[in-house]
């Protein structure tokens, strides 16, 4: 069976600097798979190629939707990308923060939806039932999600982690098959990490997906990840089961330094 | 309640005031006589207005910063809370409409025709509200869909006698098709460079308007326009007032009806997202452009159909009404009043135009007046008179 992510030998240059060099990796359907690498070692670059924030220099995306045909991803839009059932976060929280809780996972429907300015003006029926289907939507990925008591809160005025959980909410509404969390426990507390480790799993578990994670609680990434990829100065550098990445020498040497130039 | 801090403060402030004006208040120069007084006693006032000024500036800017510590949880403005409650809303409303239809036979000519010009910029207030509230593109040359509307409608007169009603449409179309026409090629930008932009694109269909003397009689502009009639029937000039008065009644309730529909809809809520986050807009899956040039279309339509309104309220136009500062005018409407709250451009509109119509009185510090008032608006309501509230949602509980 064909990955559902596939990049082969894809190239970011920022001027004379190579971001990405030849980044080669498949994520499998159900599969949790992470990516990480020290600081700056492009990991977030990565997601923006992806995703077509960045128009990667080279090399090419392609993905394979469950029950659809492969498809070329690069030279898309943003919008667009996320329209294919690509749905990511950002590593800097980024909601909408003018908006309700609910309405910031509306958001993620709104590519979903079909109702334009006229029909937003004259109200037919149909963008009635729409409009309704979509709080109803909403307001149950909510509950999934444990945010259900937030509902009508500025998005700007929740806790941290909820903040976090909301923007996995707001991903969700998009439908994707396939989500890409960029360090979604990056400043939660030891409680909260455990709960989105729990949430994680359930998402994959229930709602059928595929997840790709940036992470840099290892603990969280040796516990979740089906299959690591590491990363730095752009290189892909080891790949392989928590355990074979665990003892990989150039992983550790990555993180931690050559011993014999310490010496 | 003063502290000997805040006592201090004002008393130099008071001083350097005292300073500051002394070459203004104190010495005056005859020049006829040479000779020159000294009005010691203005120095005195200066100081003890200064000195009670800076004491109340001081204490409302204290009280406000303790307001906003002490309660967490941000209260909705009392105009929204009226609204909200059943029981006062239907005779809120009420009272509303009775005044509005009242107005007109209850005060004179002049006080119609001001809240005319008022309710014109409500119009164009929640259209630019649109733009700059809703989806936060910055644009300073709205009044070009403005004066695209007034020519539309003088001209279409001038050369095929086309009549209120039927030029209403084509304008709103007009400014659509104007707005698309601008946005197209100047929504690629963002902030700062778009406002350029936009602001050297209402400058060049003012100097467009004022150079083309064959389109519009060039800065001699265009007279008798006719006022719009009823099924044919053209009112006496007294009449025509009160009844472009309810016309502008309507197509404001109308603006009001649409643009609310338009705020709590995907495309309102996708105007939002982009204000607030442009990258996580694209991530969500919204077309950005789309969104930006739908928003910016839209705002241009209701800046023709207020133009319509103008010039048939007017009677004559020239490309003198369509300057910047006109532009500038909407975007205070816009602030003052709140960004993206509907209420809140409704009252900014009207304190904003009928201020300096009854500051009249005040006669030369008339504008001093207003500006303070603005100032203070500012400081002390930075998110508008009226700040805008989201809609919200009940629920019961689908599973436990």
């Amino acid at each position: 069976m064909e990955p559902i992510l596939n990049v082969k030998n894809l190239t970011m240059n920022f001027g004379g600097l190579k971001a990405l060099d030849d980044i080669t990796l498949a994520v499998e359907k159900g599969q949790i798979a992470a990516l990480i690498g020290p600081n700056g070692a492009g990991k977030t670059t990565f997601f923006n190629c992806i995703t077509g924030i960045y128009e990667p220099t080279e090399g090419n995306v392609k993905i394979t939707p469950p029950g659809k045909p492969t498809q070329k991803l690069q030279g898309l839009k943003t919008n667009l990308v996320t329209e294919k059932g690509l749905a990511r976060t950002f590593q800097n929280i980024r909601l909408f923060e003018g908006m309700t809780v609910l309405e910031n996972v509306m958001i993620g429907r709104h590519c979903r939806l079909k109702s334009g300015i006229i029909g937003a003006m004259l109200k037919p029926s149909s963008q009635k039932k729409e409009e309704k289907q979509a709080v109803v939507d909403s307001y149950e990925i909510l509950e999934k999600i444990g945010l259900a008591q937030y509902v009508n809160e500025m998005a700007v005025n929740l806790p941290y982690g909820a903040q976090r959980r909301l923007e996995i909410a707001r991903a969700l509404a998009t439908e994707p098959f396939l989500l890409l969390l960029d360090e979604p426990a990056a400043g939660m507390n030891p409680q909260e990490t455990k709960e989105l480790d729990d949430l994680i799993i359930w998402l994959r578990d229930n709602e059928d997906l595929s997840i790709l994670l940036i992470e840099h609680d290892m603990k969280l990434v040796m516990s979740l990840s089906d299959n690591i990829h590491v990363v730095d100065y752009g290189r892909k550098i080891a790949e392989g089961t928590p355990e074979e990445i665990k003892s990989n020498p150039d992983v550790i040497k990555a993180y931690l330094g050559d011993e014999s130039e310490d010496a | 309640m003063v502290t000997k801090k805040e006592i201090k403060l004002s008393f130099v402030i008071a001083l350097w005031f005292m300073v500051l004006t002394f070459p203004i208040m104190v010495i005056k120069v005859n020049t006829i006589k040479h000779i020159v007084i000294f009005r010691w006693e203005n120095l005195l006032w200066t100081g003890i207005v200064c000195f009670f000024a800076s004491l109340i500036w001081n204490y409302l800017l204290r009280i406000k910063e303790e307001k906003k510590k002490s309660d967490t949880k941000d209260d909705i403005p009392i105009v929204h809370r009226l609204l909200q409650n059943e029981k006062f809303r239907i005779p809120f409303l009420a009272a509303i409409c009775l005044f509005a239809i009242a107005y007109p036979f209850v005060f004179s000519m002049y006080h119609t025709s001001i809240l005319i010009s008022a309710l014109i910029y409500v119009m164009l207030g929640l259209g630019l509200n649109i733009v700059v509230g809703l989806a936060g593109l910055l644009d300073l040359g709205y009044v070009a869909f403005y004066a695209v509307g007034a020519y539309a409608y003088a001209l279409l007169n001038l050369h095929f006698g086309i009549s209120f009603w039927v030029v209403l449409p084509i304008s709103a179309l007009l400014g659509t098709i104007f707005g698309t026409l601008l946005g197209y090629p100047v929504l690629r930008l963002r902030g700062d460079y778009l406002a350029i932009v936009t602001l050297g694109f209402g400058e060049i269909i003012r100097i467009i308007l004022e150079n083309w003397d064959e389109l519009g009689n060039g800065p001699r502009g265009i007279g008798n326009i006719p006022a719009p009639s009823f099924f044919g029937h053209q009112f006496n000039q007294h009449n025509s007032v009160i009844y472009i008065y309810f016309v502008v009644i309507a197509l404001v309730l109308l603006t009001i009806f649409f643009v609310n529909r338009l705020e709590n809809s995907r495309i309102g809520r996708a105007w939002i997202a982009l204000r607030d986050d442009e990258i996580a807009c694209e991530a969500m899956g919204i077309d950005k452009f789309k969104t930006k040039l739908t928003a910016f279309a839209l705002g241009a339509t209701w800046a023709a159909l207020g133009g319509v309104v103008f010039a048939a309220k007017t009677s004559f136009i020239n490309p003198m009404s369509f300057t910047i500062w006109e532009s500038i005018t909407i975007l205070c409407v816009v602030v003052i009043g709140g960004m993206g709250s509907a209420i809140g451009v409704i009252a900014g509109a009207l304190v904003l135009i009928l201020l300096p119509e009854y500051l009249r009185a005040v006669a030369e510090y008339r504008m001093l007046v207003f500006g303070a008032l603005q100032v203070i608006v500012m400081v002390f309501k930075p998110e508008g008179l009226i700040r805008s509230i989201r809609k919200t949602y009940k629920f019961e509980k689908t599973k436990e």
